[in-house]
């Protein structure tokens, strides 16, 4: 059975998109079978990340709704054979999404991927929820600023509240992934420090993604960055972060900084 | 050191609770309504004035059901303050708001004006109210007290108001953290945190760290603009002193 990672923020425009695609790539090139699923109904944008934009033909909501079998929707990549999409409707909005539904078609790319990666749409409503609701592990997209930390802080909540695993007393894996990171701002204390975002969201460091204008470039070509350009910063970054879900220990460097932080540790010992 | 937080003229916000009438709906609704007509019928102006709290955790309707029913009992001069047990599905911003927390009292005798001849009406008033104040001796409570093992975040609230909370963890902002008894927080303050807040000026609020958004002891409260700038991000005791809120930096 694959894990299946939701890839939320509470906040758009943060990079969960981006990370959903760089991410996909990079495990599908450690040859594991992918599959990246865009819960954003009605906004679809990682179908044009991914570079298949004119390659859709049915979506989630279509097999959803049994109009379509989910190999006739799964969409492959052109350049990895490993990697899949299932793109959204950009015609439909969230309500076309059915808990039962979402159940269903989860359960069924578990079955054939070693990983099933939920790009979450923004915000806290129903879209949101279900792109979370059957995950094994969230990574938290955060840039570093205070108003992206909070509406972090807010899905870590319901991460804890609302999914399946939090409802059957099992704890969610959750991991942040700090992106549009600026070395240079970040020198002059223009933004939140990576050690202040830790503090704030206590949860384990997936990665810091700089700030670069390789991403664009790369959505510009249609490709996920760790495709189109695998020895950028922003690429190498997404590498990494990639090993560290898959469960290799890989220490985390801040862009810009020499040391590694190993992210912090809470001991505990018999009094 | 100690610094004085509060100016005289503070705006108290106080936690009280009051006695309502719970009223309990079952189905089918034109047969409830029915029989609660005939209550009012034998008892005329019961409702009247009188709190009452629409308890619907054992009726599965939907939303417009649920409006049509608050419609039927405002016809009737019921006027619901808040409704109990209710899922966020069945309810809209125009309906009165959810309740929760209720703690059960005696049920309210519902005195019929003329004898009751058919006084098998087993009317549901599942009623309990009888606004009288609940000033019995009380043997010395236990004390009680909550232990909350992770970070509070964002839009989340911890409300007990039992006793004494301590949170292994911090507080983001946005949260908020409120307790009858005092509050104890191991690791940083950002969003809110209101202390004895059904009456209790002894109660006190420990942080590790102070970044907070609001603090209130007792209804006394102070804006984080308020605050002195000098204890930002310092280990803090907050207490009553009178109707000031005062601060000692703990290390
Ligand atoms: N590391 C980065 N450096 C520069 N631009 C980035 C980076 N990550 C994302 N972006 C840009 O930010 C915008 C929003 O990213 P996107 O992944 O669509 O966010 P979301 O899916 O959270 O709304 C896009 O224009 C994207 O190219
Ligand atoms: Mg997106």
């Amino acid at each position: 059975m694959g894990k299946v990672i939701v890839v939320t923020s509470g906040k758009g425009g943060v990079g969960k998109t981006t990370s959903t695609a760089a991410l996909g790539a990079a495990l599908a090139q450690r040859n594991e079978k992918v599959a990246v699923v865009d819960f954003d109904v009605g906004l679809r944008n990682l179908d044009l990340v991914m570079g298949a934009e004119r390659r859709v033909v049915y979506d989630l909501v279509n097999v959803i709704n049994g109009d379509a079998k989910l190999p006739q929707a799964l969409i492959r990549d052109k350049r990895l054979d490993t990697l899949f999409l299932l793109p959204a409707s950009q015609t439909r909005d969230k309500d076309a999404l059915t808990e039962e539904g979402v159940e269903r078609v989860i359960g069924e790319l578990k079955k054939y991927f070693d990983w099933v990666i939920c790009d979450s749409p923004a915000g806290i409503e129903k879209g949101a929820t279900l792109a979370m609701r059957h995950a094994d592990v969230a990574v938290v997209v955060t840039n570093p600023e205070v108003s992206s930390v909070r509406d972090s802080d807010r899905i870590i909540g319901m991460l804890d509240s609302k999914t399946l695993k939090a409802e059957n007393g099992e704890r969610m894996e959750k991991h942040l992934l700090l992106t549009r990171y600026d070395s240079v701002r970040a020198e002059r204390g223009d933004m939140l420090k990576v050690d202040d975002v830790l503090e704030i969201l206590s949860i384990p460091l997936l990665g810091i993604i700089p700030e670069s204008t390789d991403v664009l470039k790369a959505s510009n070509l249609g490709a996920p960055v760790t495709l189109s350009d695998a020895r950028s910063a922003p690429a190498q970054a997404y590498f990494e972060a990639a090993r560290r879900l898959a469960g290799e220990i890989v220490p985390v460097t801040v862009p810009g900084e020499k040391r590694g932080i190993f992210g912090k540790l809470f001991g505990r010992k018999a009094a | 050191m100690t610094k004085v937080l509060t100016d005289a003229r503070s705006i108290r916000i106080k936690g009280r609770s009051f006695l309502a009438v719970v009223l309990s709906p079952d189905l089918p609704l034109d047969q409830w309504l029915e029989r609660l007509d005939d209550l009012a019928a034998r008892s005329a102006g019961f409702f009247l004035d009188r709190p009452v709290v629409l308890d619907v955790s054992e009726l599965s309707i939907k939303k417009a059901e649920l409006k049509q029913l608050i419609d039927d009992l405002a016809a009737r001069k019921v006027r619901i303050m808040g409704i109990e047990g209710a899922r966020p599905s069945q309810l809209t911003p125009e309906m009165p708001p959810a309740m929760k927390g209720g703690k059960p009292a005696s049920d309210v005798e519902v005195t019929a004006q003329e004898p009751e001849t058919e006084a098998e009406a087993d009317v549901a008033a599942t009623v309990s109210p009888a606004p009288q104040r609940q000033e019995a001796p009380q043997v010395r409570a236990i004390p009680q007290s909550l232990t909350i093992d992770e970070p509070v975040r964002s839009g989340q609230s911890i409300i007990f108001p039992e006793g004494d909370i301590t949170i292994v963890g911090s507080v983001a902002s946005g949260a908020e953290v409120i307790a009858g008894g005092s509050i104890h927080i191991y690791g940083t303050l950002r969003g809110r945190a209101m202390a004895g807040s059904i009456g209790n000026s002894n109660a006190r609020i420990f942080c590790r760290r102070l970044e907070a958004e609001l603090i209130a002891i007792d209804g006394i409260y102070k804006m984080a603009e308020d605050m002195d700038s000098s204890l930002r991000g310092h280990a803090v005791q907050l207490s009553l002193e009178g109707e000031t809120i005062m601060a000692d930096v703990l290390f």
